[in-house]
């Protein structure tokens, strides 16, 4: 029997995959890599592609397609961090300028002081309110 | 008969309200089961991200990750508040937003101040209307947190704290523990602490692909989404069976008071019985 190494793939939503491969390749940064088992331990990012992987007593090779990430090689594990979005520098720079030109719009004619009494006054009445309901509860019984 | 009429009436509309609540504690029911498994599904990925990033820290690296490296002076602090788009569930963001509102007034006594990230409608609203300095925020998540969503509004702290505006960032969610309780929590996400990642092992380094500062970047980076994605995978479950809970209360209300509002009526209904008979029993010994 070949020799075999524990594979993970997983995005932040859900596990991909998990299980024993022969070998794994995957779209790195700088090209295509190929790993078998006993590879030195690297971390290296990859690129939106298909990641290969060969089974142990199955013929064809497994594809996994990932919109980019992260792989780890380590002694008898190999991880996959696969982004659920499509990332890239301008694209999260993109979503962060949106995100910061909304919140201004939001804020624009807002105190910068932060009004502690009233958020307290707020939260207690709601708190009062929570009691109060309680409170008709534990009559009703 | 006065007032059998509009004691019907009351009645049919408690039970309109009951059906409703009722309904509302079955949908939030079945979105909780959902709700979990999600959670349970975005497991996998932060204990692998955690794990690396802990070989990351322990590897002999020349390179440090501003992430990493504790700041002496913290001057100014970010927090991130986590609360639900709907109400209609118990104390659930009240609670979360009462330690939010508490912590940053004892960042303000220090002399620190306080910048807010918003996820979530009620803390995006509470937030403005307190006059908190919001930086960025996410709404409309829908019942299932998405990376992508979340990506944006992070990268604001995230690039923050690079540039020193803030020099701690935390996030205040409530934590799932089991249908029936649920607990707001205070996490500091950066500086990553020791202790988060784990105790060393070995000395060696990994071969990496590109260089070693742009690697790190993107897993550090990640690793901070997917804490935040988790914890607001968490609300969303506490959201929920919050929400159940809520709403089964609310429908044992209606149904007592359903119960109350019969015998009432039932009262009234006799009582007209009673004196109608008298009337004619009164009416029969005059003849």
């Amino acid at each position: 029997m070949a020799m075999t190494i524990h594979l993970d793939v997983v995005s932040a939503e859900e596990s991909i995959f998990s299980g024993l491969a022969e070998f794994v390749a995957a779209p790195a940064a700088m090209g295509e890599v190929g790993i078998y088992p006993h590879h030195a331990p690297m971390i290296t990012k990859i690129k939106p592609g298909a990641v290969r992987v060969k089974v142990p007593n199955q013929e064809e090779e497994t594809l996994i397609f990932v919109s980019g990430g992260l792989l780890e090689v380590q002694p008898g594990v190999i991880t996959v961090l696969a982004d659920t979005a499509i990332r890239g520098q301008d694209l999260d720079e993109a979503s962060a300028l949106e995100a910061k030109r909304l919140a201004e719009e939001a804020m624009r004619d807002k105190s910068s002081e932060i009004d502690y009494a009233k958020a307290q006054a707020e939260l207690a009445e709601a708190v009062a309110q929570l009691r109060a309901i309680q409170k008709l509860r534990k009559g009703v019984h | 008969m006065a007032g059998s009429k509009e004691i019907r009436t009351k009645i049919k509309s408690v039970e309109n309200t009951r059906k409703i609540t009722k309904a509302m504690e079955m949908v939030a029911a079945s979105k909780m089961r959902k709700a979990q498994e999600r959670m349970r599904h975005a497991r996998p990925y932060a204990e692998k991200i955690r794990n690396v990033a802990a070989h990351l820290s322990h590897a002999h690296s020349e390179y440090k990750h501003p992430f990493i490296v504790k700041r002496d002076q913290v001057a100014n602090v970010g927090l991130i508040v986590v609360t639900s788009d709907k109400g209609l569930c118990g104390g659930l963001n009240t609670n979360v937003l009462r330690m939010a509102i508490n912590q940053m007034k004892s960042w303000e006594s220090e002399k620190r101040g306080v910048a807010v990230t918003a996820i979530g409608n009620k803390g995006l609203g509470f937030m403005g209307r307190v006059g908190a300095n919001v930086k960025s925020h996410v709404i409309s998540l829908g019942d299932a947190p998405h990376m992508e969503k979340l990506i944006g509004p992070i990268k604001v702290m995230l690039d923050a704290y690079i540039a020193g505006e803030i020099d701690q960032l935390h996030i205040c969610y409530t934590r799932f523990i089991n249908t029936m309780k649920q607990e707001p929590v205070i996490e500091q996400l950066l500086p990553v602490t020791g202790e988060q990642l784990g105790s060393a092992t070995g000395y060696w380094d990994y071969i990496y692909e590109p260089e070693a500062p742009e690697v790190i970047n993107e897993l550090m980076v990640r690793y901070i989404e997917s804490l935040v994605f988790h914890a607001v995978a968490e609300n969303m479950a506490s959201e929920q069976s919050a929400r159940m809970v809520a709403m089964k209360s609310a429908s044992d209300n209606a149904k007592n008071v359903i119960g109350e509002l019969k015998l009432v009526y039932n009262k009234a209904r006799q009582a007209a019985i009673t004196k109608e008979i008298s009337e004619i029993v009164g009416g029969a010994a005059a003849v």
